[in-house]
This record gives structure tokens, sequence and C-alpha cells, in this order.
């Protein structure tokens, strides 16, 4: 048989065929279909199909987390709608207010395994290839359909592989290897692309790092990205679906399910990794040594500059959260540059949790003290303003620092305002400093 | 399928959030509403002056970003008969031919076609016609141009859920 990428094999064994080649168009059946607070909306679609019953309720994740708690009537009115649909649907995997960001809470309730295909009605979905699945954003239209059909029409994507050598130097992280590459490549550059990230550095990092990469790849055009699952993410799953899978298992009311280990392990076995000498559009290859810190500039991701070219840019806002960096190691790296600090003058520093967990974590090491003794504002675990849905919107002519992934004209509700992203350690340095500074110059 | 506007053109990378700003995404529900907000961040007079069967016309990537179905939604909303662009963002691309809007990649027209000139696109010939002369573009496949022919997937998925 031919050699095969990963999004081949993942889209095969979706579509129950052997084989797919490049650019055939397959019928998917997704393991798990996500949506958020845009699922009332999508009910709304779905309605128009005159069914009773979804027909695949137990594929279906929800997660309130874009506008949580409720900002205005409007926003409570369409959580409200979104609780009636899971009660009457039966919908097992829904998660309220405060649980925290998609993404975060699939990957904590491993409801997502290695091998598996994702779809969600949110272009970060790219976020599962952290641990070997196969995550593509959706439209709401989609996901009515899927919720009708159980499966939706993908074209089977080119791959690119993208090499990271060697260990990342003290202070480099990885989304500033992911800024480093879509600055090199363009917000276009893995443009309807499968990117699989390879190499030593990436086998190196810590799984929360991991979680960075494909999910900034949605900044980078792709379709999905990968990394191969190895005995770190299978321990973190097994521990993960020890903590959370049998309870679910058990909500059902279901008895045949088979064990947690031998399901991961089918899961794992499926061997969902490219082949050697599988055909790639295109390769890339970093050296970690040779990376440093790097600054997204308004209005486009792909503009990137080393830190030092923008250092002294005064900032009014500085925002630690999010699905791409605001996990506990995040908030450990700000938490170490803000210790025994304060927040400026004239700054606001917002930080928020990725989830309940992260948050709970963060109190127990006592990185939320940190925060609140130096004068941040802690906010529920969601996605906070980095949509600009509610809270922490800039005012006009405002900078922001921020550990999003986004920072188009008007992304946090303000079209006059500037965001620049950074790492989280920039973020909570520019939030001592008053402006972008290397958190290595501020003092002890 | 024949369509025949005016041009509207922009750059690239021309992004979901101003197209239609996140803001609005889970508040705004009229479709009325959600035209009126089309392009707002990026051609304040787009959203007034638009006419039906108008095309825009983008540079490389348009429609990155998120995965919002008002960014495709906003435009159908107005009329608009298609997007030309040299490349597009993938989710746009879906969430386009999944609402019936024609998504055309095209390098050549989008560079060609000027700010305001008049743009014919025929489906069946697979060509656009605007002053600079006539420049082919790649079909859709059948089963895609089917939905686009229904009038989004909704219709195509009704359709298919009605015959067993």
């Amino acid at each position: 048989m031919m050699p095969q990428t990963f999004a081949q094999k993942a889209l095969a064994r979706a579509a129950g065929l052997d084989f797919v080649e490049v650019g055939q168009v397959v019928d998917a059946r997704p393991d798990i279909v996500l949506s958020h607070d845009n699922t009332a909306a999508i009910r709304r679609i779905w309605r128009e199909f005159g069914q009773e019953r979804v027909a695949i309720p137990d594929r279906i994740a929800i997660t309130l987390d874009h506008a949580v708690p409720a900002p205005t009537t409007k926003h409570a009115q369409n959580h409200a709608e979104i609780r009636q649909f899971v009660q009457e649907q039966g919908i097992r995997h829904f998660f309220e207010v405060g649980r925290g960001i998609c993404h975060q809470v699939l990957s904590e309730e491993a409801l997502v395994l290695p091998g598996q295909v994702i779809l969600g009605a949110d272009s970060h979905t790219t976020h599962f290839g952290w641990l070997g699945a196969f995550g593509a954003g959706i439209g709401r239209s989609e996901v009515a359909t899927l919720w009708a059909t159980g499966e939706l029409w993908l074209r089977v994507p080119e791959s690119m592989k993208i090499v990271l050598d060697g260990e990342l130097p003290p202070g480099v992280t990885a989304k500033d290897f992911a800024l480093r590459v879509i600055g090199d490549l363009g917000a276009d550059g893995g443009l309807y692309m499968s990117v699989e990230f390879h190499g030593s550095g990436i086998a190196a990092m810590s799984l929360e790092s991991r979680m960075v990469l494909p999910n900034m790849m949605a900044e980078f055009g792709a379709k999905n990205a990968w990394i191969g699952a190895d005995e770190k993410t299978v321990a973190y799953l097994e521990r993960r679906l020890g903590d959370y899978g049998i309870k679910r298992l058990g909500d059902a009311g279901g008895n045949a399910n088979p064990p947690i280990s031998q399901s991961l392990n089918l899961s794992i076995s499926q061997s969902l990794f490219p082949d050697p000498d599988a055909s790639y559009a295109s390769e890339h290859h970093y050296r970690a040594a040779d990376l440093e810190t790097y600054i997204a500039c308004p209005h486009s991701v792909d503009k990137v500059v080393p830190l030092s070219a923008v250092a002294g840019t005064r900032v009014q806002q500085a925002f630690l959260g999010t699905c791409t960096n605001g996990r506990l190691e995040d908030l450990a790296a700000a938490a170490e540059v803000i210790r025994g600090k304060r927040v400026a003058p004239g700054v606001r520093f917002l930080v928020i949790p990725a989830s309940s967990e992260v948050l709970k974590a963060a109190l127990a090491q006592g990185y939320i003290q940190d925060f609140v003794e130096a004068g941040a504002v802690i906010g529920v675990p969601g996605c906070g303003p980095c949509m600009g849905n509610h809270m922490g919107i800039p005012a006009p002519g405002e900078v922001i620092i921020s550990s999003a992934n986004r920072n188009f004209r008007g992304r946090m509700g303000t079209a006059d305002s500037e965001i620049y992203l950074a790492n989280p350690a920039v973020v909570a340095a520019a939030a001592v400093a008053g402006v972008i500074v290397d958190p290595r110059e501020i003092g002890e | 399928m024949h369509i025949t506007g005016r041009a509207w053109k922009y750059g690239d990378n021309v992004n979901t959030d101003v197209i239609f700003p996140g803001k609005y995404t889970y508040t705004i529900t009229e479709r009325a509403e959600i035209a009126r907000h089309a392009l707002e961040d990026l051609d304040p007079t787009f959203a007034a002056a638009v006419q039906p069967g108008d095309v825009i016309v983008g540079g490389r990537n348009f429609g990155c970003g998120s995965s919002r179905e008002q960014a495709a939604t906003c435009l159908v909303y107005n009329g608009v008969g298609a997007v030309i662009a040299e490349s597009i963002s993938r989710i746009f691309y879906r969430n386009a031919l999944n609402n019936g809007l024609l998504a055309i990649v095209c390098p050549a027209a989008a560079q060609a076609i000027q700010q305001g000139e008049r743009v014919a696109i025929d489906t069946e010939r697979h060509v656009i016609a605007c002053a600079a002369g006539e420049f082919a573009f790649p079909p859709l496949s059948a089963s895609v141009m089917g939905i686009v022919a229904a009038g989004g997937l909704v219709e195509y998925v009704k359709a298919r859920l009605a015959t067993p």
C-alpha cells in the first residue's frame, strides 16, 4: 500500500475506508462534534430538518465558554436555549458556565483520543492535534448536518511537515515557535494543509506546550495539525480517563463499555502515525537554539518580529488566558515574573484560567495569590475578552498585549485598538512595566 | 448560473472579524440586522451601498480566522453574488458554499478586476468576465455544486433526508 500521511489514515478510518487519496472527498463520521455558545443558533438550523431527535447524541459535546457568565439578557437567553436542547436531547457531554474553554475542557475530560476525528464549530478545533487526533473547524450548518446525519464531506488534505530539532532555549516557548513559523510562512502558509509536527524539540515539550502548536495552526490556515501521541500523552489520557472516564461512562447507565485501558490501547494501536516515507507538499526545519521570543504586531498574526523590535511600546491592558495560553504552565510563567511586584499604574492585567481545573491548580500553587497581590483581575474560566464578546473590551486608541491567538482589527470588540500577541511571561512583564519588555529585564 | 454585478475589491487576509465582528455573534439573529453589519470594520460604506449580484473580490487568504458562519451569511443576506479571491480560507470557503454563495479561487481574475467595475460570472462555462478579459476557473465538484445549486447545505440535506 502507498505510504500515507496522518490525515489520510485518520480520514480513512473516519470514512470506514481502507485507503484514501489526497484530494479525495470522503463522507467522514467524526467521533466527537463540538459546539459552544453557538449551539442555540445551530439548533435553529437543525430544526429545519424536522427531526425529533439528533442522530448522534453521545457524540455531541457542548461547552458554554464564549460569553460566560452571561453579560446581557440576550446572552442569557442564548445559554438557556442551549440548556433546554441539552436536556431534551439527553446530551451527556455538556459543560456549564465556568468549567472552561471547550478545547481545554474536552482535553481534560479525555473526550477525544489519538487517531480520532473531532469536528467543531470553532476554528481552533485544530487544537486536538496535540494528542494525535484529527481536529478541524467547520461551520454551524455543518454541525447541524452532523447532528442530523452523523457524517460530513471532507477533502483529504495535502500535508506539510514542520520539524523542530533540539530543546527550546530558556524564555522561548511553544508560542514563540508557532509565531516564528507563521511569521516566516505567512497567515496562509498552511492553507488547507494538514500540518504535522515532528522532531526532538516537539518530543521534549510538555503536553501543555504541545497544545499551543496545533491550536495556533488555525492562524496558519491549516485544516488540522498533528503531534504524535507518545508515552506522555498516553499517561495523561489514562489518568484523565481514570478521573472522568469511568464516571462519565457510568453516568450513561451503559454496561458494555470496554475497559478504559483497552479502549485507549485500541486507539493507539490503530497506529495513526504517518508512514516514514509519506509524501509532503513541503518540509520546514527549525533548530530550537536559533529561536527567540517573538511578538505578533497589529493587525495580523503573521506580522511577527523579535521582542526587541517593539520593546518600549506602551500598553494599557495585558491579557493572560485563552485556549492558546491559559493553562497552568502559562500562569506559572506569568506568576514567576509578577511575584512580589505590582501591575504598573494605568495598566489592567486580566488573568483568565482556561478551565476550572487550571484555576484550582493555580490556587493550590499560589499563583492566583501572586496575581491578586500584584493587582491583577481574575476572570471566570472561559474565552474572556479574546473575541470581544464581553468583559475586558479595550477603549478606542488603547494597546493590548495578549497571550491569545488572534490580533485582527476589532477582534477584542473595538476596531480602533491594537493587539500585540506574545507568550505568557512577556504579557506579565508588560503588565508590570507598562511597556513591552523582555521578562528578564524585570528587576528582582 | 449567471451572476452580474459591481466589484467590491479588498486586499489580502480579509478576516472574519472585519467581515462580521465577534461581538455580535450570539446576540444578533435577524437576517436584516446581520446584513447591516457586513464588513463593518473594513468598509463602513459597504452594507448601505451593496446591490444584489455584486461581487466581493479579495486577495490571498480571504475569510481567514473564525468559523463563524455569519461571515458568509452576512454577504448572502446582502445579495452578494459571489466571492472571487486569490485564495480563500477553508472554513469560510465551506461556509460560503454551504450557504449557496459561490466562492471562486481565481488569482488572475482577482488581480485583474478593478474596484467598482462590472463583473459577470458564468458557472456553466466556468469563466469570469471583466474589463481585462475573460478568466477561466476550475469547476466545483459535482457534489459541491449540488449543494450550491440546492441553495445551500441545509436545503441539500433536507432533500436527502426526505428521500430514503
